[in-house]
């Protein structure tokens, strides 16, 4: 089977990704309040870059989904038809994911939860519903 | 400066399969088409503005592009804003004639992804490939299926915008696909990515299309037959990437539409017909209520009655659209309001005094409004 596509490690992601490894779903905040994902320099919100990060609740709703029915890549193909997600956190920050269900179990804005699953042993930050 | 500048002439290359052309080739032979078709000569134009090809990245672009041309202009430039790139071409180009910066100006763009590297529709989206996130037609199935949840209309307001454009290109004997579509043959088709199905998708094309534009004055002295003039435009840049737009169901196609209609003094209501950029059919309805033509959430109403038909009050893409005429990513669109301006559409919409061109790049991260008018 193919590889599976794995996010490229930088100083920057790297942090987000680790502590995924770990159990946990982080993402950044700047000293002016603004959160956000996925990870970046500065702050879109003031510029500056006095940001930590910060522990996410787990807790989401489900913006929008598509179903693929045909894979783009050699590792997705045995995985058709699969979902891929917009959740927004609790938090406020949005991300590209998977919802451990079948489409027929989605809807607008239902709320989901954190469920962290690995591929190839890299953790990936997937949701199922709540 | 409503109607100071003007379209002079026009110019495409055949559409579909061109093997063994490059882009710069492409761009060359639809400059020296729209040149004969102002009547102007090679050496009046001082100024060249082209969108970089979407298929393949390469330095220089503009360079090469006017050494091709055996031009050496005062001014001009390669850029990107995806779909939005020819419009906001047709800016520049404007804004710099009307301060004194050049005087006749070729705004061009070719590509060729279908018999050169379609790669680009097919990326992963970053380190969310990871998850499965790949390709040009996913973002917009995103935009789509927000659309389905946010206002239910059923699959066939999104069958109406194919099934209108694909009837216009059939009649248009320069289009890449003459073939007509049912409503049937809708929704029937495959997903491509659900909820979008294969008939809401664009054509992956080969191809190049320019257009001169310079000030009605200029056009005077050069004895240009059928300037078309340019009564308003303006752009708007939504910027963030689907997943972090707060709002997915309406974009600054809104702020774009506004203003170019400020500065035309025009109304919605005084459309006669519109080219509509449809990479995929949600962009059409989206476009259609953020510029006014129905309320956010009626566009399914509004093409159910039939008025973007041919034959209807507000006729959208009239040569066939990017559905249907060519893939290319919007300059098609400009050169068929020019033509409906003209009166000499395939399809033509009797008396057109107003025509609306709208532009988008990116997955509707950008987006660029034109108003043409006799």
């Amino acid at each position: 089977m193919a590889d599976h596509p794995l996010p490229e490690l930088t100083p920057l992601s790297e942090p987000y990704w680790k502590a995924l490894d770990q159990g946990h779903l982080v993402f950044q905040r700047c000293t002016c309040g603004h959160a956000w994902l996925p990870p970046r320099l500065q702050c879109t919100a003031c510029l500056g870059d006095d940001w930590r990060w910060e522990r996410a609740s787990g807790r989401g709703r489900l913006v929008s989904w598509v179903i693929y029915h045909t894979a783009y890549h050699e590792a997705f193909r045995s995985r058709v038809p699969y979902n891929v997600a917009i959740v927004a956190l609790d938090e406020g920050p949005r991300l590209i994911t998977n919802i451990l269900a079948p489409a027929s179990a989605l809807a607008r804005d239902m709320p989901v939860t954190l469920a962290i699953k690995r591929e190839q042993g890299f953790a990936l930050a997937r949701f199922r519903p709540a | 400066m409503r109607g100071n500048i003007v379209i002079a002439g026009i110019g495409h290359t055949a559409f579909g399969k061109l093997p063994g052309r490059d882009t710069v080739s492409l761009n060359v032979e639809a400059c020296r088409k729209a040149l004969a078709d102002a009547g102007v000569p090679k050496d009046a134009v001082d100024a060249v503005f082209v969108k970089t090809p979407t298929s393949s990245r390469e330095l220089m672009y503009g360079q090469k592009l006017a050494e091709a041309l055996g031009l050496q202009p005062r001014m001009g430039c390669a850029f990107d804003q995806g779909g939005a790139a020819n419009v906001t071409g047709i800016m520049l180009a404007a804004l710099a004639i009307e301060a004194g910066q050049c005087e006749v100006a070729l705004v061009c763009y070719a590509d060729n992804p279908r018999t050169g590297s379609r790669a680009v529709y097919a990326r992963p989206r970053g380190d969310d490939a990871a998850y499965g996130w790949f390709s040009t037609a996913a973002g917009y199935a995103m935009l789509h299926q927000r659309y389905l949840l946010d206002y239910a209309p059923l699959p066939e307001a999104f069958g109406h915008v194919a099934v209108a454009c694909r009837a216009n290109g059939a009649a248009n004997p320069n289009a890449q696909l003459k073939l007509p579509l049912s409503m049937e043959q809708y929704l029937a088709a495959p997903w491509v990515v659900e909820p979008l199905r294969r008939d809401d998708c664009c054509l992956v094309s080969d191809g190049g299309a320019a257009i001169v534009v310079m000030s009605a004055r200029r056009a005077r002295e050069l004895g240009v037959r059928q300037p078309v003039p340019i009564l308003g435009f303006g752009q708007g840049q939504t910027s963030w990437e689907v997943v972090q737009r707060p709002e997915l169901t309406s974009t600054m196609a809104a702020t774009a539409a506004r203003t170019a209609f400020a500065m035309a003094g025009l109304a919605p209501k005084d459309v006669d017909v519109a080219q509509i950029y449809d990479c995929f059919t949600i962009t059409v309805l989206m476009t259609l209520e953020d510029y006014g033509f129905c309320k956010p959430g009626h566009a399914a109403g509004f093409v159910a009655e039939g008025r973007i038909a041919a034959g209807g009050d507000l006729p959208i893409n009239t040569s066939g659209g990017l559905l249907s005429e060519t893939g290319m990513p919007g300059l098609q669109l400009v050169l068929e309001g020019v033509r409906q301006i003209r009166g000499t559409s395939t399809m033509q919409k009797k008396g057109a005094k107003v025509a609306l061109v709208s532009n988008q790049g990116g997955t509707m991260h950008t987006h660029a409004t034109l108003l043409l008018g006799a």
